[in-house]
């Protein structure tokens, strides 16, 4: 990483931060929410594909079960919030240690297929549950007092509620990445065989990275949950996981603030098209073959590229295409 | 004298402030139109119900009680999430006043308890689950075309008295599918009929052979499809490839719309029996209607689009009696209104939600009785509103007395 | 008279014709997904928007001036559509060759989006009737079974499509240079074969399969512009547990699951559009590369 990046990471950051607390006074609360739940759940799922190169193709389990746990939790056995998040979270962690432990056997494209398939479990053990609701999902979740004091029907205590889990998951996920944990998962990336030559337990490490993906899914989820009232099979559906690698995509695979980026401008996009009705997928579509042909690198990727070459002149400084650096 | 003063201040806030409540918010009636934009249901609400939300509009005069009448729209995309999301925006943020179709159940039970928390109008033409008017029911919501206990009742009863008086069901696997079997099943057992057996496929299945099959072991007399659009078209399809109808079984489509028979074509569609509450082709009024539709959208409208309208039609002549566009008084309005349009000759909507109207019974024509496209219906009987729809005491709507 | 688990030995058999019947399209469908990967290492998410436009290409041919029946549409629509795919492939995917299988996964996927968006807008969602032609008209009882005539002849002219196909690429010379093109494309370009030039042809054979199937489906299924998004991750499935651009692992898999899922539509109907993914987990788990696939 060059200074120049570094540099713009952490201006970026705060010009981010900034925006994020003026943000609801601007617009639309709930909107921000929504946006801020899917970038934490984009940001997770950017943890496998941008740094250990793992495509799943079935997040929409972790952060679905998240989502109705907590609530299942929250409206069935009136927990406060805090803890309905918190038993949200758990339980998608679970869910991850189990599916992990099978897919990470795999890579590539096989990787992509068993948790495609594992998910589709889980989607139709939310289908024929009691307890989830059906295609009505659970509605009229409650969304309570924070700790019993603050009061999160207020759209405001519940935005900075949200945003402060949005950046304890961002802050997670930040420390991970640039621990020695993280190195060794990009040395995995890079080249697996020699990181095992290297003495490391490599399958501990996808283990551990995949737990902590799926933990944070269902940290998403369960937020999402409160902010909606709502947890539906949408969640769960494999439409979502397709969602999810198309806002990393936009915004730009393995960098630290595409997720968010993609995130934003993927929620942006279905809020505002929704008014055009039939179109809004063939916009989508041309959106993404759009991103493929001349955006492989997604918006961050292509600024810090940019940036790059504007400080950087000297040639060899090419990054490769799936991974534009941090 | 100061004391007088305050007085008449005091007594002149306490008008302004009744009057501002009573008046039209934000100087515009704003209708936002939600439907399946792009899917399942795209073809019988979708569009079309926005073209007759607008023509509804246009019909009454563009303005309202002196203020401008406005119609927003979107696309839920059958998920409730995304339905709730774009109401709670458009209340919150955009002003609108009412909500109208929302075809898909969970949808738009999903936005019932939004527009029920905000005390805003719920205007239903799409959604068919009688819950909406049941134990999910609102002061502020209006069910206006159909509901899954009518369509239950009309074929139901109809088949059995008819003769068809063992049943076999074909139910998609969700809550909507199990409802429909539940319902028509009560139907059949107490005109005296049997439910021999039931088959629960998943959602959106292309291929149903292998459930027909079983379904024409069971014998039964008559083959209930407690599905819905393509589920319901792919079955009617491969019943007839299958020679199920040749063979003498019966087939009776639950939830079945004009779009899907157009879609099916008559050779395939015929003999099929369907409770509708509104058919193009029934008298001048409907006619007349179906034209200024087609103008604009080039097809026949569908129930749910004709809903729309009445029900916009309706909503706006009680803004216009109260001048005021609050939710809960504008519906208590609508509920001491009678209905009298195109397609509702002396409805009332009841207490709970539920529009009281007769329903129609229709069998599907055969293609040499058809002039041509749309063509499609004749009429076996009328169903009265008393019959078609549950009582009151039955649904367990917490605020209704009684 | 025994029964097993509560059905009767007919009715299985009946469950499992069925079964075999639904296999074919599964097969065809699949076939052409392995070619298409076999070939250009890209994982065609469109297919299930060209199986789609297959069926309405046979809508328009009896629909148009021309009332072209079933027969010709089964000989035009796989070449129009071939045509589009061959547009598609020398537009867009050459593009993207050299990139990981993510890219064309994703390209593919965005254009499945735009067709059947656009079909979407122009026919509605509810689907468009096709009767079954009147040769292939009713059916004959089977004793066991009331067996319709369009279906027997579903499956047969797929596992004759099929069978053809993976004769061609296995036992031919064509398909031996097609093989070899996979293997090592600069090679066989140094014996001044046109290697792009067969590539592009293979995606439009691709293609045309999967519209051969849309017409097979068009006067049983809906012609809708949602089936294909319906099928295609189910056809994914297959084409994995057969193994990733296995001809012979495409066809077999295909029926076989076909079976499985026509079985488990009587024992468990809930369960059927579930059943695949069972399947495919432990497939992958115990032979990563699918049943017949060689590991790469």
């Amino acid at each position: 990483m060059t200074n120049g990046t570094a540099k713009l990471g952490t201006w970026a950051g705060a010009a981010l931060l900034a925006v994020a607390i003026v943000l609801p006074f601007v617009v639309y609360p709930v909107f921000v929410m929504k946006a801020l739940c899917f970038a934490l759940f984009a940001c997770a799922f950017n943890l496998l594909i941008g740094y250990v190169g793992l495509l799943s193709f079935g997040h929409a389990a972790y952060f679905g079960i998240g989502s109705y746990v907590t609530a299942y939790t929250v409206k069935a056995w009136a927990l406060p919030p805090e803890l309905g998040i918190l038993l949200g979270t758990a339980v998608a962690a679970l869910l991850g240690v189990v599916f992990g432990w099978l897919a990470i056997r795999r890579s590539g494209i096989y990787f992509a297929m068993v948790t495609l398939a594992l998910a589709q479990m889980v989607y139709f053990y939310a289908l024929q549950s009691p307890w989830t609701g059906g295609e009505d999902g659970i509605q009229a979740v409650p969304r309570g007092h924070l700790l019993g004091i603050f009061d999160l029907n207020e759209p405001l205590v519940m935005y900075f509620f949200v945003l402060g889990i949005f950046l304890l998951g961002f802050f997670i996920i930040h420390r991970t990445i640039h621990s020695p944990f993280g190195n060794v998962l990009k040395a995995i990336r890079e080249n697996e065989p020699r990181a095992i030559s290297l003495g490391y337990k490599t399958d501990q490490y996808k283990l551990l990275a995949f737990v902590l993906s799926a933990a944070l899914s269902g940290l998403a989820g369960s937020t999402k949950s409160l902010v909606f009232q709502l947890a539906s099979l949408t969640d769960v559906y494999w439409t979502m996981s397709g969602e999810v690698v198309l806002m990393t995509l936009v915004g730009g695979l393995g960098t630290v603030f595409g997720p968010v980026v993609g995130a934003f401008i993927v929620i942006t996009m279905e809020n505002y098209l929704a008014r055009y009705g039939s179109w809004v997928t063939v916009i989508q579509g041309i959106v993404f073959v759009l991103c493929v042909l001349a955006f492989r690198r997604g918006v961050v990727g292509e600024i810090i590229a940019f940036v790059q070459r504007r400080t950087v002149r000297a040639p060899g400084a090419a990054t490769p295409a799936h991974a534009p650096g941090e | 004298m100061r004391k007088v003063l305050l007085g008449a201040a005091a007594a002149f806030a306490l008008t302004a402030g009744t009057a501002a409540a009573q008046g039209i918010s934000g100087d515009v009636v704003k209708i936002g139109v939600m439907s399946d934009m792009s899917s399942l249901y795209a073809d019988v609400g979708g569009p079309g119900s926005v073209a007759a939300a607008e023509l509804a509009v246009k019909d009454f005069g563009g303005t309202v009680a002196g203020k401008r009448i406005e119609i927003v729209q979107a696309d839920h995309q059958n998920k409730p999430d995304v339905g709730s999301s774009i109401v709670r925006q458009w209340i919150d943020s955009e002003g609108v006043d009412a909500v109208a179709d929302v075809p898909t159940s969970s949808v738009a039970l999903a936005v019932q308890q939004v527009l029920k928390d905000k005390g805003k109008v719920f205007l239903m033409s799409g959604p068919a689950s009688s819950d909406l008017t049941g134990k999910a029911c609102s002061p502020t919501g209006v069910h206006w075309t159909y509901d899954t206990y009518a369509l239950a009742h009309g074929t139901g009863s109809a088949l059995v008295k008819q003769g068809g008086d063992t049943w076999y069901f074909l139910t998609a696997d969700y809550a909507f599918g199990h409802a429909l079997e539940r319902d028509t099943g009560d139907v059949v057992k107490a005109a005296g009929g049997k439910v021999l057996g039931a088959v629960r496929h998943p959602l959106n299945t292309a291929d149903f052979s292998s459930f027909l099959l079983q379904a024409q072991a069971s014998k039964a007399k008559v083959i209930g499809l407690a599905n819905a659009g393509g589920d319901t078209i792919n079955s009617i399809k491969q019943a007839a490839e299958f020679g199920i109808v040749a063979g003498g079984q019966r087939l009776a489509g639950l939830l079945v719309f004009i779009t899907d028979v157009h879609s099916l074509g008559l050779k395939t569609a015929n003999g099929l029996v369907i409770t509708e509450a509104f058919y193009w082709d029934q008298n001048d009024e409907t006619r007349a209607f179906a034209k200024k539709f087609e103008a604009v959208m080039k097809k026949k409208p569908s129930m749910v689009q004709a809903g729309v309208y009445g029900a916009v039609m309706h909503y706006l002549k009680a803004i216009d009696a109260i001048k005021t566009d609050d939710g809960k008084a504008v519906v208590d309005q609508m509920k001491k209104m009678p209905i009298n349009d195109f397609m509702t000759k002396n409805g009332k909507v009841r207490e709970d939600g539920r529009v009281m109207r007769d329903m129609y019974l229709f069998e599907v024509k055969k293609p040499e009785e058809s002039k041509g496209p749309w063509d499609y219906y004749k009429q076996l009987a009328v169903i009265p509103a008393e019959e078609a729809f549950r009582p009151l005491k039955e649904g367990g709507c917490p605020f209704v007395k009684g | 008279m025994f029964e097993l688990l509560g059905i009767p030995p007919q009715a299985l058999f009946g469950q499992l014709l069925i079964g075999l019947i639904n296999g074919a399209f599964y097969a065809m469908l699949s076939l052409g997904l392995a070619v298409i990967f076999g070939l250009l290492n890209i994982i065609n998410f469109t297919h299930g928007a060209q199986y789609m436009m297959g069926a309405f290409v046979a809508w328009f041919l009896l629909n148009s001036a021309l009332g072209l029946n079933y027969w010709w549409a089964l000989l035009i629509a796989p070449i129009v559509v071939g045509i589009t795919g061959i547009v598609i492939e020398r537009l867009l995917l050459k593009r993207i060759y050299k990139l990981d299988h993510l890219y064309g996964l994703l390209l593919t996927f965005g254009l499945a989006l735009v067709i059947e968006g656009l079909f979407r807008n122009y026919y509605g969602s509810t689907g468009l009737p096709y009767s079954i032609p009147p040769q292939l008209a009713g059916g004959h009882n089977l004793g066991f079974m009331f067996l319709p005539n369009y279906r027997a002849w579903v499956i047969v002219f797929s596992l004759a499509v099929c069978l053809g196909t993976w004769f061609v690429i296995e036992r031919t010379s064509l398909g031996a240079t097609l093989r070899a093109a996979t293997e090592n494309p600069t090679l066989v370009q140094a014996f001044g074969i046109n290697v792009p030039r067969l590539i592009t042809v293979t995606y439009g054979f691709g293609v045309g399969l999967a519209a051969l199937a849309g017409v097979l489906a068009a006067p049983i299924y809906q012609v809708s512009p949602l089936m294909g998004s319906q099928i295609i991750i189910v056809v994914f499935a297959v084409v994995v547990i057969g193994g990733m651009g296995s001809i012979m692992g495409a066809i077999v898999s295909g029926f076989g699951l076909g079976v499985i899922e026509g079985l488990t539509k009587v024992f468990y109907p809930e369960a059927s559009n579930t059943v695949i993914f069972v399947i495919m987990a432990i497939v992958l788990l115990v032979r990563p590369a699918g049943l017949f696939g060689r590991a790469r």
